[in-house]
C-alpha cells in the first residue's frame, strides 16, 4: 500500500543539502509525510516499501534521537536496519573515512544514513559508494531530515509555512540545524530571522537569507514561530558567551520574551534541550510548545524520504 | 586665595550663585565671564547676566575672576578596595580626588577580588555611596580574574552598573578573546578599554630600552611591546566593529596607529596619563621608583609627540592613572619594586605646565579631562550646560604651591611629583552641587 505522490515527486539519489530542495521537492516530501504521521498513529504501522532493502544507520557522532529515528522509520518501511556507531571503532584504528566507506559499500547496503562531525564529510562518502546517502547531519553544515520534520510540525500546526515569520535563535554559527532550516523556511516562502549574540553568529549571516537580531526581545517582536537552538556546553563557559547564566538572562526563551512573539506562536528545538540555559523549563512544557510534536514528526518525515528515495533505488 | 563663601538666608533646597568667574566649558569651546547659578545638584542657569547678580536667597561665591569649569573626570584610578585596604580605600581616593579637582573617578578592576562579578560592582557601589565624596563609577574586567581567557558577563555586568570593560594593568595576549569580547561587547554597546604592552615583550623589564637603561643597568622594554598590540587591537576593531579604548599610550608610534585608525573612522579613542605627559625616563635619574610605571616613562621625543596629539586631537582623554603602592612595595631596588604612582591631587596642576609652557591651549587640555571621557563613558557631566550635573571647580590659574607629602590625602604617598613646584590650586570643589573641598578652608564639607 504505496501511498500515492500527488503533487511533484521528489527524485533524487541522495539527500545532502536543503540548498538544493525545490518548493516542489519538500511539499511531495511533506505531504508523503503527512500519510506516513498518520500511518504511526495506526495500531499496524509496518508497510513493505523497503522490503528487502538494507539500510545502514553510520553515526561518526553520537546520536540518540536522530539515530532511533532513523531506524523506526526503517524498520517501519520493512528495511533491515543497522545501527554502526563509528566513533569508537575503526576510526580510532585509523581508518579514514573513504576506506571506511569503501568496506560497507561492499556489504551492498541500499541506504546509508550518515552523520559525521566534519562539515562536507557525509557528500565526499557519497561520491565514494553506490548506495543512496542521507545527510543525518554534518558538522555544522547540513541536517537535512531536521528540517523538514520542522517544517512538517509547522505545516501541520499552521496550516501553511509561506507568509509565517520564524525566529531562529541561539548558537546559529555552529548549528547545522540552522542553515538547513534557513535554507527549506526560505524556500517555502516563510520570513526567517536569526537571533544571537554576535559571537554566535557566522560572518555575513544575513547572505545565508536571515535577518540578523542581536537584541531578542526585538527579533521575537510579532514572531510566528520560534525555533530555539541548542547551545552547547563547551561554548558556554567564557569563549563565546561569558556563562549559561548571563546567557539566558538575553537569549533564554522565558515567558517575557514570548510575549514579544504573536500570543498563538509555536515554540520548538530541536532537542536535546538544556532547561534553564536556552529555554525555561515552564516554556518548555508550554501549551504551545510542539517539541514533542517535532519528535514524531521526525519518524514520519524520515519514513517519507526513505519511501522517496526508495523509487528511486535501482530495480524499483 | 580661597573665595569667599556666605551663607545666604534659604531652606534645605538652597541655591549657590558663582559670581564673577571665568566660564570655561571645553564642551562647547566657551570661554567668557559670568556667573553660574546651581540648585537641586545641577546647573540651574549660567551666562553674562548672572556675572553680578545673584537671585534671591542664593548662597553666592564670589570666583573673583578665576576659572570655573566642569568637574575633572578621571577614567582610570586603581585603589586597594577591596584587598589592598592599606593601600588606598574608595574614601580616601575620593578624598583626594576632590582635593584635585577630581569630580568623578572610575575605579579598575585590578582588586582583590578582581570585579569581575555583579555582587562586586554592587560591593563597590554601595561602599561609594556610603563613603565616598565624589562620583565613582567602576569599570568591570572584561575576562574572569584579568586572565585574559575567558570573558566575564559583560551585559549583566553593565546592568549592574559597570560603565566600561577592561583587563586592567594587563594585555590579553589571546587575539581570539580579544576579538570574541570586542565581538560580544558591541551588543551592548560597551566599551572595552585595554592597556597595551605585549606580556612576553615587557616580561623581566623595569623601563624603556634606551641609552638611559642601558647606563642604570636596567633590563627595558622597546616601545614596540605596546604598540604590536595596539596594532593587532586595531585589526579587531576593524572585523568586530566593537567600541575600543586604548588607555594609556606612550610614544609617537602608538599615535600614529591611532590617527591612522580614526582617518578610517574606526571606533577608536585613547588615553594618556599625566606622568607620560610631563615626566620622561631621564625623570628616574638614581633608581626613583617612583617614577617606575607601566607602560614606562619614555624619551623626552616621545613625551613631545604625546603632549604635540593631544594637541592635535589624536589622545581623546587623559588620566591620572593614580596607582597607590606603599613603602613595602616601593621602597625596594628599581627592579624589585612595584610600578605605579598616585596622580588624582597633582593631575590638574601637573596637566597645568603644559598650559603655561605653552605647550597646549586650556581649552584642549580641559576637553581631555571633561567634556571627551564624559562623551565615551555616557555620563551627563562634564560640561557647562542647564541641566548638567552640578560637578563644578573653581581654579586659580596662577596660584603657585609645592607639592608636600604631608599634604597629600590619599592613603599612599608615592608621588613622582612630590616637593614640586605647581602653578595653578583647585580652591573649591563641587559634586552635585555640594561643596567637597573647599582650599584653605575647612577640608571637607
Amino acid at each position: 500500500m504505496t501511498a500515492p505522490i500527488t503533487q511533484a515527486s521528489f527524485a533524487r539519489r541522495h539527500l545532502l543539502t536543503c540548498e538544493e530542495l525545490t518548493a516542489g521537492d519538500i511539499s511531495a516530501l511533506l505531504d508523503l509525510a503527512d500519510k506516513a504521521a498518520d500511518n504511526n498513529r495506526q495500531i499496524n504501522k509496518k508497510r513493505d516499501v523497503l522490503r528487502g532493502r538494507t539500510l545502514i544507520n553510520l553515526f561518526f557522532e553520537a546520536s540518540t534521537r536522530t539515530q532511533s529515528s532513523f531506524e523506526l522509520a526503517g524498520k517501519r518501511l520493512g528495511a533491515d536496519v543497522m545501527n554502526m556507531n563509528v566513533s569508537h571503532s575503526s576510526m580510532q584504528k585509523g581508518e579514514t573515512l573513504v576506506d571506511t566507506a569503501m568496506t560497507l559499500n561492499a556489504m551492498r547496503p541500499d541506504i546509508l544514513v550518515v552523520r559525521h562531525h566534519a562539515a562536507g564529510a557525509v557528500e565526499l562518502l557519497a561520491q565514494k559508494v553506490d548506495c543512496s546517502v542521507i545527510n543525518a547531519g554534518d558538522g555544522a553544515h547540513q541536517h537535512p531530515t531536521q528540517a523538514l520534520l520542522d517544517a512538517l510540525t509547522i505545516r501541520r500546526a499552521k496550516g501553511r509555512i509561506s507568509g509565517l515569520t520564524v525566529a531562529i535563535c541561539g548558537d546559529i554559527m555552529h548549528s547545522r540545524v540552522a542553515r538547513s532550516n534557513i535554507n527549506v523556511l526560505n524556500t517555502m516562502g516563510a520570513r526567517v530571522r536569526g537571533v544571537a549574540p554576535s559571537t554566535l553568529l557566522p560572518p555575513k549571516a544575513d547572505r545565508l537569507g536571515i535577518e540578523v537580531f542581536t537584541d531578542m526581545n526585538a527579533g521575537l517582536e510579532g514572531a510566528d514561530i520560534v525555533m530555539m537552538l541548542r547551545l552547547q556546553r563547551e561554548r558556554m563557559q567564557g569563549s563565546y558567551v561569558p556563562s549559561t547564566r548571563e546567557y539566558y538572562h538575553f537569549f533564554g526563551l522565558d515567558h517575557e520574551k514570548l510575549a514579544r512573539a504573536k500570543p498563538d506562536a509555536l515554540i520548538m528545538h530541536p532537542g536535546p534541550m538544556n532547561r534553564g540555559v536556552e529555554i525555561a523549563s515552564t516554556i518548555a512544557d508550554h501549551s504551545r510548545s510542539v517539541i514533542r510534536d517535532q519528535v514524531e514528526m521526525g519518524v514520519a518525515v524520515r519514513m517519507a524520504v526513505l519511501e522517496a528515495m526508495a523509487r528511486q533505488l535501482p530495480n524499483h | 586665595m580661597a573665595p569667599a563663601m556666605r551663607k545666604g538666608e534659604s531652606g534645605p533646597d538652597e541655591a549657590t550663585a558663582f559670581l564673577n568667574a571665568r566660564l570655561i566649558d571645553p564642551a562647547s569651546g566657551k570661554d567668557e565671564p559670568g556667573g553660574l547659578l546651581v540648585r537641586d545638584g545641577v546647573i540651574a542657569d549660567l551666562g553674562g547676566q548672572l556675572r553680578r547678580n545673584a537671585p534671591e536667597r542664593a548662597r553666592v561665591i564670589d570666583c573673583k575672576g578665576h576659572v570655573l569649569c566642569p568637574g575633572l573626570i578621571d577614567m582610570q584610578v586603581f585603589t586597594g578596595e577591596p584587598g589592598q585596604e592599606h593601600r588606598e580605600t574608595l574614601k580616601t581616593a575620593s578624598n583626594a580626588a576632590a582635593a584635585g579637582g577630581v569630580t568623578t573617578i572610575v575605579v579598575m578592576p585590578d582588586t582583590e577580588p578582581v570585579i569581575d562579578q555583579v555582587a562586586l560592582v554592587d560591593f563597590i557601589q554601595r561602599r561609594a555611596r556610603d563613603n565616598a565624596v565624589v562620583h565613582v563609577h567602576v569599570m568591570a574586567a572584561m575576562t574572569r580574574g584579568l586572565k585574559g581567557l575567558e570573558m566575564t558577563e559583560i551585559g549583566l555586568l553593565q546592568r549592574a552598573g559597570a560603565i566600561a570593560f577592561t583587563n586592567g594593568k594587563a594585555s590579553v595576549s589571546n587575539a581570539r578573546v580579544m576579538r570574541n569580547v570586542l565581538l560580544y561587547a558591541k551588543d551592548f554597546g560597551a566599551l572595552i578599554v585595554h592597556h597595551t604592552e605585549d606580556p612576553h615583550l615587557t616580561e623581566g623589564t623595569v623601563m624603556n630600552s634606551g641609552e638611559v637603561a642601558t647606563r642604570l643597568g636596567l633590563p627595558g622594554v622597546n616601545k614596540a611591546a605596546e604598540t604590536i598590540v595596539l596594532e593587532r587591537d586595531v585589526r579587531l576593531v576593524e572585523i568586530t566593529g566593537g567600541r575600543y579604548h586604548a588607555s594609556q599610550l606612550s610614544c609617537a608610534e602608538s599615535l600614529a596607529v591611532v590617527r591612522a585608525a580614526k582617518a578610517r573612522k574606526l571606533p577608536v579613542t585613547c588615553g594618556v596619563s599625566i606622568n607620560h605627559l610631563t615626566l620622561n625616563e631621564n625623570d628616574i635619574g638614581p633608581y626613583r621608583t617612583f617614577f617606575r610605571l607601566k607602560p614606562p616613562l619614555r624619551s623626552e621625543e616621545d613625551r613631545a609627540a604625546m603632549v604635540r596629539g593631544l594637541a592635535a586631537g589624536d589622545i581623546d582623554v587623559i588620566v591620572s592613572s593614580h596607582d597607590p603602592q606603599d613603602a613595602d612595595t616601593k621602597r625596594h631596588p628599581f627592579a624589585e619594586a612595584a610600578d605605579g604612582a598616585i596622580g588624582l591631587e597633582t593631575l590638574l596642576a601637573a596637566a597645568l605646565r603644559l598650559h603655561h609652557n605653552g605647550e597646549i591651549g586650556l581649552l584642549p587640555l580641559l576637553r581631555a579631562m571633561t567634556a571627551n571621557p564624559a562623551k565615551l563613558l555616557g555620563l551627563p557631566s562634564g560640561r557647562l550646560e542647564k541641566g548638567a550635573p552640578a560637578d563644578l571647580i573653581l581654579v586659580d590659574l596662577g596660584q603657585p604651591w609645592v607639592v608636600d607629602k604631608a599634604e597629600i590625602r590619599a592613603r599612599s604617598k608615592n608621588s613622582p611629583f612630590d616637593e614640586s613646584k605647581m602653578q595653578g590650586r583647585v580652591l573649591l570643589t563641587m559634586v552635585a552641587g555640594k561643596p567637597v573641598y573647599q582650599y584653605g578652608g575647612a577640608e571637607r564639607a
